[in-house]
């Protein structure tokens, strides 16, 4: 048994909420793995042996599934994922000299974990959200208009567990197991923390706003039968 | 100079507008109420007469969409909203669903009872937490509520609504690489034919739209067709999210009609950062070719921006000035594409493959002017020649650079490497020299 009795019971249990989730059992896959990523933060030969054993599929039809989508880690990963954006809009815009700097920093190169176990450093590609650039994500939350100087900080408070309060996100950072659990759909009470809207979201609404812009009123409609 | 029309943003600064109450305060599921009055084939003829075409990057008619649907058995028929947002530079359907998930929700509403489905998915991209927060909270708020579930309203009419989170990969934006990650494998487009509209999730019925577009769905049915249809021109029809981002001085989501043209929104934005002037720019995303200094007055609609040699795509437009190396820029997308291939067809894997390798030699100043025309060949064996329109995205940053920079990649062969720095064209080294 790789799993303990309790945690099992508990797995399984979640799985079949999962399942009951879906008209066909094999689509509950993709958040099944989040789960497990959830259990042991990262997906193990185990965790694909329950995924496998519970929707009736082989290991290898899992593990096809996991080496697929780069957000299954395949082993162990550090509590906090800071990822860089270094697609071209936020590279040139310093995500690249961002990337370098906090590999020198933390003394890791990309998708490598700090000795601690603290921090797993990757580069990422475009997280939608470019008018933001450069951006990082930690735990997959967004830290905004970022400079070598400002995500220095940041991973220094991470790793030192101050409170770390993403830019447009909960009041503070989760860690990669629970936000694994999140991804599963299973919620943390926290949506309603943070911004509606980021600054950028709005200059084009404050703009229309200070200039009196606003969509054409509707025609008066004839009353529909 | 055409004003913003903020319709889809137009509430996003209300602290609350992301709860029910808050959506609600301004109108939200108003157009619900309306739309469960109608006959659903009645619908379906609203939005093909408010010309609203897809906003994920094809701009298919979404009406025409709808009304593929057969609606002959007593099958199951879906709905499944592309929230997978992924394009290199494309920003909106992320604020959009961070600020008013309940527009989402009542678009989707609206949209699978036109279609008469009972079973809707949103397929949101696994990289954005607090998105993924706000989503899963206005679902189960619009449960209590009563605006999802079993009787919506009083009217009969019952649906599900399911949020599935994706895994990383770009792939999956894809609409049919999303019907198979949505179904358990991996992403991988399918040959089309059958479209989705006749054999998509499970084989059965599927309408795919984009988050922009079923989000635009309940105003055009609270205000009517003709409304939507008097913004835009006469064949873009509408408002949309324009994602301004690069070497601007107010990098930002603007909503206007379709048809606003770049010099006006750079207008608006501040204009290019200071000291610096425009090079070059995508109007949708990275997989629509590069337009430069000469495109400022295309009218960003479908139809300009590809007699301009583009696509409108989703109105993603990053935007580069003279610090930026081309050929850099070029080689990263190039990159981007390689590693999101999928894999399963030729021209695509090998194509990117090999495109990599020889822009990397470019960009170091190694090679031969004949590798230029290298490159255009892997362009033209890709391009139409993919399973899916990953590789002719592919192909956009490539072509279109050595079209209008074929000097800039010749310079770096003469010089024998890049003659630009970096830090120049950075937001925090750059902006003084």
């Amino acid at each position: 048994m790789p799993f303990t009795d309790e945690t099992r019971a508990r797995l399984d249990a979640a799985a079949a909420e999962i399942i009951a989730r879906y008209p066909r059992s094999r689509s509950a896959l993709m958040p099944l793995l989040h789960l497990l990523q959830a259990e042991e933060g990262y997906i193990s030969a185990d965790g694909i042996d329950f995924c496998a054993g519970k929707l009736g599929l082989e290991a290898a039809e899992v593990a096809a599934v996991v080496t697929f989508y780069t957000m299954y880690k395949r082993r162990p990963v550090g509590e906090y994922h800071v990822g860089v954006c270094t697609n071209t809009l936020c590279a040139i815009m310093g995500g690249d000299q961002i990337f370098a700097e906090l590999q020198e920093h933390l003394g890791v190169g990309d998708d490598e974990t700090t000795a601690d176990g603290k921090i797993i450093l990757e580069h990422l590609e475009c997280n939608a959200a470019c008018d933001y650039a450069p951006v990082v994500m930690v735990n997959w939350e967004f830290f905004d208009n970022m400079t070598p100087d400002s995500a220095r900080q940041l991973v220094d408070d991470v790793r030192e567990g101050k409170d770390v309060r993403p830019t447009r996100g909960p009041r503070r950072l989760c860690t990669w197991r629970e936000a694994s659990r999140i991804l599963a759909g299973y919620p943390d009470g926290r949506a309603t923390e943070g911004p509606a809207a980021g600054s950028a979201s709005l200059v084009g609404l404050k703009i229309a706003k200070e200039r009196g812009w606003t969509a054409p009123e509707p025609a008066p409609r004839e009353e529909t039968r | 100079m055409i004003p913003l029309t903020p319709v889809l943003t137009a509430h996003w600064d209300e602290p609350d507008i992301f709860t029910l109450a808050g959506y609600q305060r301004s109108g939200g599921y108003q157009a619900l109420r309306q739309a469960l009055t109608l006959p659903p084939a009645e619908i379906i003829q609203m939005i093909k007469d408010s010309g609203l075409r897809g906003r994920g990057g094809a701009g298919f008619p979404a009406g025409m969409k709808w009304g593929f649907i057969p609606q002959g058995d007593d099958g199951p028929r879906y709905l499944v909203v592309n929230a997978d947002e992924s394009e290199p530079g494309t920003c909106k359907d992320t604020p959009l669903l961070l600020a008013s998930p309940h527009s989402l929700i009542e678009g989707a509403v609206i949209t699978s009872y036109a279609i008469r489905a009972e079973r809707a998915f949103v397929y949101v991209r696994g990289e954005v937490l607090h998105v993924i927060r706000r989503l899963q909270h206005a679902i189960h708020e619009a449960y209590q509520a009563g605006f999802l579930g079993h009787d919506i309203l009083g009217s009969g009419y019952h649906l599900e609504l399911v949020l599935h989170t994706g895994a990383g990969a770009y792939i999956c934006g894809e609409e049919t690489a999303l019907l198979d990650s949505l179904e358990g494998y991996r992403g991988q487009p399918r040959l089309k034919p059958p479209f989705p509209a006749v054999a998509g999730l499970y084989a059965r019925p599927t309408v795919i739209n984009n988050v922009e577009s079923i989000a635009s769905v309940p105003p055009i049915v609270a205000n009517g067709a003709d409304w939507f249809a008097s913004l835009g021109t006469e064949k873009s029809t509408g408002f949309g999210i324009f994602s301004l981002s690069g070497h601007i001085t107010t990098p930002g989501q603007y909503e206007g009609p379709l048809g606003i043209t770049l010099r006006e929104l750079l207008d608006l934005a501040g204009g290019i950062r200071a000291g610096h002037k425009l090079k070059f720019w995508t109007p949708g995303g990275s997989s629509t070719p590069l337009l430069t200094d000469e495109h400022l007055d295309v009218p960003l609609d479908f139809e300009s921006v590809g007699a301009a040699g583009s696509m409108l795509g989703t109105r993603a437009l990053q935007i580069f000035d003279e610090t930026t190396c081309v050929v850099r820029a070029v080689l990263r997308w190039t990159e981007f594409y390689q590693h999101e291939s999928c894999g399963k067809c030729t021209p695509c894997r090998e194509g990117t493959y090999w495109m990599v390798k020889v822009l990397a030699r470019l960009e170091r100043g190694e090679g031969t002017e004949d590798e230029l025309d290298k490159l255009l060949d892997i362009c033209s064996n890709i391009l139409g020649r993919a399973f899916c329109a990953l590789g002719d995205g592919a192909v956009s940053p490539v072509a279109s650079s050595i079209q209008y920079f074929r000097d800039e990649y010749i310079e770096h062969l003469k010089g024998g490497g890049c003659p630009f720095d970096p830090a120049a064209a950075t937001l925090f080294g750059g902006a003084e020299h």
